[in-house]
């Protein structure tokens, strides 16, 4: 199999092993959004870079999982797969098409099959919508199940395969506790048979014993239904949990990518490094015995960030040279991708 | 060490439209000098509530008191004037809160707010009282203090106001601070320099310090007891290690089985709490965790388990401690 990986050329998006086109390929997505000053700065207008030339690729059935601290653009990048934003530059290719230059027919068609879950199950769904009415308006608009009884029928399969009774179908979303409403979110996620999923925080604002509920929940769908995730979060342990691969941002830059197994046993960036050691690990005796590294500093704004790597500032690590070059992803090893040259 | 704070069958309780919610109901605990002790539990199980009646934040109606004793330094809390309660609050016990942006006053400069507190308190000069108050920035880590007394909350980070927060409650000389999701709202790495910071400097000057968070791994990493709480009531109480290690009670068993860990082997399935928490607005008879309980018996329906000793110093709430005494040694 090595033999074989080494004799492939090196493709320049960080791809899987695995045999087949990816369902979803990101090719140098730029995001870039234009701030207009206030009054009292005369009017100039500064660019923020949330997303800055990200590629990366997700099979079927796999779990991507994507994480960073907040402002580093793992949610604008979600959205721009979905083409809620149309993207500054780069292409998003789902099942090989590029979505960025599609017609709103065309997109819509896509959009079936991609879907997303929100973190807030309390401001996603409608509160003045019954259940019922959420999870069946999306087959309403795009016409699956135009009648009502099988489409009260199919609501009720997916209330059940989402581990709610069916019955919840009558009631409104302020009756039901932020366990459930997330399960109401994953049914409308499902109700169109999508292949992919972007969770976008989607256990985030959950309590851990139901946290664990939800995440088996989707650990089964995506099983059964052989769904790709696109698994935005910030804590690790559930990424470690639920992901395939992992990728981390930071600053609108994808610093590192690789197996799940791999990033968390041997992660390879500075930042990677410090993210993982940061991370309290729920045992007194652990704890006790592990080196804490505090990372100095704070993330720089992305209106004025620093230049080369944007991480130098911050980085252990840092030389002279990173203030000026833009590291790109190497491939280290097979499948593992740094974006640092120190390494 | 001698006991700073000793709280007794605390019952907070609010009126509310569905009925009385008993938001605490019942607590008891105690704080040593100079200890740090995590209060651990979900939304809404009262960990908050029990931390604000200490300083009687509870806002009067719809809250109330209804219950209890809360024992510092030699007076109980509950028996106070409003003029006395002001002069502990903040100079005797401080609080940290989850949103620093809530908290600190967005009108006023971090200079003002800082030394208000230290002229009222302490008595110092307002000269003296800048003084101190750039020495304490400088403190908790905030480059160029002088400059940043004239600033605003909104002109800082997330990070530096919670470090503002932290010069704050150190600022009066407090014997014991209560930090309520100090790191909630803030992302991993500051949250380490957060909970760091606020470690060596409750170490240097010996202050007692209640950690109230829905992280495991936060107070497995800065705590010295724990206690971890379920529907108003404290079900178990012990050293770290004994909640970590030695889990006596079903509820923080299942808490623990169901975080996934960095250091476990990938894979392996997680294994939730069934069920969702109860409703505090009505009367629960019996244990509040039964319900979701593997362990139940038919007693539990009936009576409400009392926290009783299961070993030196380690307390649990459950009338089958038998059965997990029988599967720790069956794991081991």
């Amino acid at each position: 199999m090595s033999a074989v990986v080494a004799e492939t050329p090196r493709p320049t998006t960080p791809q899987t092993a695995q045999a087949g086109p990816p369902l979803i390929e990101v090719r140098n997505l730029k995001m870039h959004f234009t701030v207009s000053g206030g009054v009292f700065s005369g009017r100039k207008s500064v660019q923020i870079k949330a997303v800055d030339d990200v590629s990366f690729t997700i099979a079927r059935g796999e779990t991507l999982g994507l994480v960073g601290e907040s402002g580093c653009g793992k949610t604008t990048t979600g959205r721009c797969i979905l083409r809620l934003e149309q993207p500054t530059a780069g292409e998003i290719l789902f099942e090989g098409q590029n979505l960025c230059t599609m017609g709103r027919e065309a997109l819509n068609e896509k959009r079936e099959r991609m879907q997303v879950i929100f973190q807030d199950p309390f401001s996603s769904l409608n509160p003045r919508m019954k259940v019922g009415d959420i999870i069946g308006e999306p087959m309403m608009v795009h016409g699956i199940y135009p009648k009502q009884a099988e489409r009260e029928r199919r609501v009720a399969e997916l209330l059940a395969l989402c581990g709610l009774n069916p019955k919840f179908m009558d009631r409104y979303p302020h009756e039901m506790s932020g366990g459930q409403r997330q399960r109401v979110g994953i049914a409308r996620a499902l109700s169109l048979n999508p292949t992919f999923i972007i969770c976008d925080e989607a256990v985030s604002a959950l309590d851990v014993s139901i946290q664990a509920q939800v995440i088996n929940l989707l650990e089964d769908l995506r099983d059964q239904f052989n769904l790709s995730y696109l698994f935005i979060a910030h804590d690790l342990s559930v990424v470690r949990h639920l992901c395939h691969r992992v990728a981390v941002m930071y600053l609108g830059k994808l610093v590192e990518l690789a197996d799940s197994d791999e990033l968390f046993a041997n992660p390879l960036h500075p930042y990677t490094q410090a993210l993982l050691n940061a991370v309290p690990i729920p045992d007194p005796e652990i704890e006790k015995q592990r080196a804490h590294h505090v990372m100095k500093g704070e993330i720089p704004s992305p209106i004025n960030p620093p230049s080369g790597c944007v991480f130098h500032p911050r980085c252990p690590l840092a030389v002279e040279s990173c203030k000026q070059a833009v590291p790109q992803l190497r491939e280290l090893k097979p499948g593992h991708w740094v974006a640092c040259p120190r390494v | 060490m001698p006991v700073l704070l000793e709280i007794e069958n605390l019952r907070t309780q609010f009126d509310t439209s569905d009925g009385v919610v008993r938001a605490v109901d019942g607590i008891a605990y105690t704080v040593d000098e100079g200890e740090t002790v995590g209060i651990v539990g979900e939304s809404g199980c009262g960990k908050s509530v029990g931390a604000l009646s200490v300083l009687r934040l509870i806002p009067d109606p719809p809250g109330r008191i209804a219950s209890g004793s809360i024992r510092f330094g030699g007076k109980d809390l509950l028996t106070l004037s409003d003029a006395q309660i002001r002069e502990v609050r903040g100079a005797q016990i401080s609080m940290v809160f989850q949103e620093p942006m809530t908290s600190l006053n967005p009108v006023l400069t971090i200079g003002q707010q800082l030394c208000e507190a230290m002229e009222l308190h302490l008595k110092l000069t307002p000269d003296k009282a800048r003084e101190r108050a750039i020495e304490l920035l400088d403190m908790v880590g905030i480059s160029e203090p002088g400059r940043r007394l004239l600033q605003y909350p909104h002109h800082l980070s997330g990070g530096m106001r919670q470090r503002v927060m932290i010069a704050l409650a150190l600022s009066c000389e407090p014997k014991l601070i209560i930090a309520d999701e100090p790191t909630t709202a803030l992302d991993v790495t500051i949250q380490a320099q957060i909970l760091e910071l606020m470690k060596d400097l409750t170490k240097r000057f010996g202050v007692a310090l209640i950690i109230i968070t829905h992280n495991l791994g936060v107070v497995a990493r800065y705590a010295d007891r724990v206690n971890v709480m379920y529907a108003g009531k404290i079900v178990e109480s012990g050293t770290a290690a004994d909640i970590y290690h030695r889990p006596m009670h079903p509820y923080t068993l299942g808490l623990l089985r169901s975080i996934p860990r960095m250091d476990r082997p990938r894979g392996e399935r997680l294994i939730p709490i069934d069920g969702q928490p109860p409703d505090l607005t009505r009367e629960i008879e019996g244990c509040a965790y039964r319900p979701r309980c593997s362990f139940a018996v038919e007693r539990c329906a009936r009576e409400t388990p009392p926290l009783q000793t299961v070993a030196s110093g380690h307390t649990s709430a459950c009338f089958e401690v038998a059965q997990l005494q029988g599967l720790l040694k069956e794991a081991s």
